[in-house]
């Protein structure tokens, strides 16, 4: 592997005041009062390589230390101990952005983060036209970046970066935001840098970003690298810890595991083509298939079409009272009732199975996603057929 | 293909000498011109903010306490004085909060972290730029007969802006830390204005109390400009400290401000990014 990335036994804590004294008046008042402080071990001799042309997925749960690491990944924080080496340009994507000055116009942050990244004044300028288009921003150039959505930021940040052309990417957290259009768009920018051979380095909760994008992933959970290897494994375990620690051991428990992997997942329309968009109301022809990784008894499939909110709009079970030998494919086959308002969707499906012995073993998956498109016609989220209509009363005598 | 090389991590100067002027040039441009976007009389307001507080100064000072009718060229040499103060007291409490107010660069970034304080100083080295123009107008108005020691004056504006410049990465490191350091500053400034021979010439100083301002590093380079510029019959700074050896005082001070503000900025530039 040629390594482009070298992390080696980096460890960094933080200082966390018991009781905060940061003025010179509790100082004075109280004299005696150490400052004291706990340590917070944010992260543990961690080591890992990456490859050139990897992506790189690092998850963990909250305040696990992962974007600490990036973080000094990317010099914004020092390492108490350890050394990272890198080869080529780095550009971080750090907490929804690439530091921006808000006071400032997009044109001027532009430019002062291509200087930042290491263009000159000139190149910069001549970069922040292709950064406009990207964000698809040209005609706020001018305005002041406290004055843009929280959206506008975003989709400009992201430009910035993607435009950077950096060997090297250190990408925190991205896809939690924006809308449909701008979610497709990071998606294909993802894709687009992966088949580039651009080395990205990704934290994410998104367990289906890293199953479907990256090549490996690390698990990091209390500051301490628990995994690195296969990004199903990694995912498999990141939920195992979230399922961790919680419910009563007797009972059946559900804990993730594997049970297939996707071979394909799409819509299709009437004739059988693979479509992304859906017309409201046209039914969401499902081609679907997937391949059993062991054998499993009865397979439940729970499917559900999920918002962009995360809501659960609707859902059913099926069961394929037979049982599947590892290695055999099976396919999802039929339509769903498109009730759905336009907007964008997931389709996730749970597949479970095993016996109350064992327990039962549940996978996660986030099929697919789409997008409804059509004119909205009243609000909620999804629109049903209904006959009411506003009639005049007879008028009655009192 | 590029060699594995180690990461810098966040300091003073990261990512080279290069960059962080670029940087540090892009930073106050564009900071200068935001101190007087959407205002109506734009970079006038740079000239009118030191003539407004010196017409004021020049009212009271001739016609109510008179200290300045005895001393030639009275009215330049306020206005003079009043400039080069502005710089450094402008420059100094901009740079108390420039690193928590670029928050966002900062903890997103690996900033040249010294840039920031370093270009607020740059902003008002503008803005002194456009005033000394406005001063020249006036001390060739008021008869100030030019000389080559005007020549000089480059010597000790650069004196003042080393100074100022170390003052403004001590304040700026302190700051996020310490939040007490912005009113600390204003007070301080506050105090060094009357501590600086600005609107009284010195040798209308008592001799124990002249020996006390002179031990501020400002004083002798005020008392340098106004010889050298305004006044060459002006006692001078070693004269006016009574000796050349009584100068040791402010020139260690000097230092030490300077020694001090690297050491301090180096010290807390890596961390600066947590304790926002």
């Amino acid at each position: 592997m040629d390594v482009v990335i070298e992390v080696r036994g980096i460890d960094k804590s933080f200082r966390v005041p018991e009781h905060r004294i940061d003025s010179l008046k509790e100082r004075a008042a109280h004299p005696f009062t150490r400052m004291e402080y706990r340590r917070l071990r944010a992260l543990r001799d961690i080591s890992f390589d990456v490859g050139r042309g990897e992506f790189f997925g690092i998850v963990g749960r909250n305040g696990s230390g992962k974007s600490s690491l990036l973080k000094i990944m990317a010099s914004i924080y020092r390492a108490d101990a350890g050394r990272v080496r890198m080869a080529g340009r780095v550009a971080p994507f750090i907490e929804l952005g690439v530091g921006f000055n808000p006071e400032l116009t997009a044109r001027e942050n532009g430019v002062l983060n291509g200087v930042l990244m290491g263009l000159t004044r000139r190149e910069a300028r001549a970069r922040l036209d292709a950064v406009l288009e990207f964000a698809e921003l040209e005609e706020f150039v001018d305005l002041k970046l406290k004055n843009y959505s929280s959206g506008m930021m975003v989709r400009f940040a992201f430009a910035v970066m993607v435009q950077a052309d950096a060997d090297i990417m250190l990408i925190d957290e991205v896809l939690a935001v924006g809308d449909a259009a701008f979610g497709q768009k990071c998606m294909d920018v993802f894709h687009d840098k992966r088949r580039a051979g651009k080395t990205i380095v990704l934290v994410t909760h998104d367990m289906a970003t890293v199953q479907s994008l990256c090549h490996r992933a690390m698990l990091i959970d209390d500051g301490e690298l628990r995994f690195i290897g296969e990004p199903q494994e990694a995912a498999l375990r990141y939920l195992r810890l979230n399922f961790g620690g919680e419910g009563d051991q007797g009972a059946q428990k559900a804990v993730p595991d594997f049970n297939v992997g996707v071979v394909r997942a799409g819509l299709c329309d009437e004739s059988g083509a693979s479509i992304e968009n859906v017309e409201q109301g046209a039914p969401l022809i499902l081609d679907v298939v997937v391949e059993a990784v062991r054998d499993l008894e009865q397979p439940l499939f729970v499917v559900n079409v999920v918002n962009e909110d995360g809501l659960v709009v609707c859902g059913f079970t099926r069961t394929l009272d037979a049982s599947v030998a590892s290695g055999r494919r099976l396919r999802l086959d039929g339509s769903i009732e498109n009730r759905l308002m336009p907007g964008r969707y997931f389709l996730d499906c749970w597949i479970r199975q095993g016996s109350a012995r064992s327990g039962i073993g549940v996978q996660a998956l986030r099929l697919l996603h789409f997008v409804v498109y059509g004119a909205a016609a009243g609000q909620g989220v999804v629109t049903v057929d209904s006959d009411v209509r506003p009639v005049l009363e007879e008028r009655t005598a009192r | 293909m590029s060699e594995l090389r180690e990461v810098p991590g966040p300091g003073a100067l990261g990512g080279g000498r290069r960059r962080a002027l670029e940087l540090l040039y892009l930073l106050a441009v564009t900071d200068f011109k935001k101190t007087y976007f959407g205002t109506v009389l734009g970079y006038l307001w740079s000239f009118a903010r030191p003539l407004m507080l010196f017409g004021v100064l020049l009212a009271v000072f001739t016609q109510i306490f008179r200290i300045g009718s005895e001393v030639p060229h009275y009215a330049v040499l306020l206005l003079f004085n009043i400039v080069l103060f502005g710089f450094f007291q402008e420059a100094t409490s901009a740079a108390v909060s420039s690193i928590v107010s670029q928050e966002s660069v900062v903890r997103k970034t690996q900033f040249p972290r010294l840039v920031i304080p370093l270009s607020v100083v740059v902003t008002s080295l503008f803005n002194l730029g456009l005033n000394l123009v406005v001063v020249l107008v006036f001390l060739l108005a008021f008869g100030v007969t030019p000389t080559w020691t005007w020549l000089l004056f480059p010597l000790v504006l650069a004196a003042l802006v080393v100074i100022t410049a170390a003052v403004s990465m001590i304040v700026s490191s302190l700051f996020p830390r310490f939040r007490d350091m912005a009113i600390i500053w204003s007070v301080l400034a506050t105090v060094l204005f009357y501590a600086t021979p600005i609107l009284y010439p010195i040798e209308k100083v008592p001799e124990t109390l002249r020996e006390v301002i002179m031990i501020n590093p400002l004083a002798p380079l005020f008392e340098l400009a106004r010889k050298w510029v305004i006044d060459p019959a002006a006692p001078g700074p070693a004269e006016a400290a009574g000796g050349s050896l009584a100068l040791l005082a402010p020139a260690a001070l000097f230092v030490a401000t300077c020694v001090a503000a690297v050491w301090l900025f180096d010290r807390e530039a890596p961390r600066i990014a947590e304790e926002l």
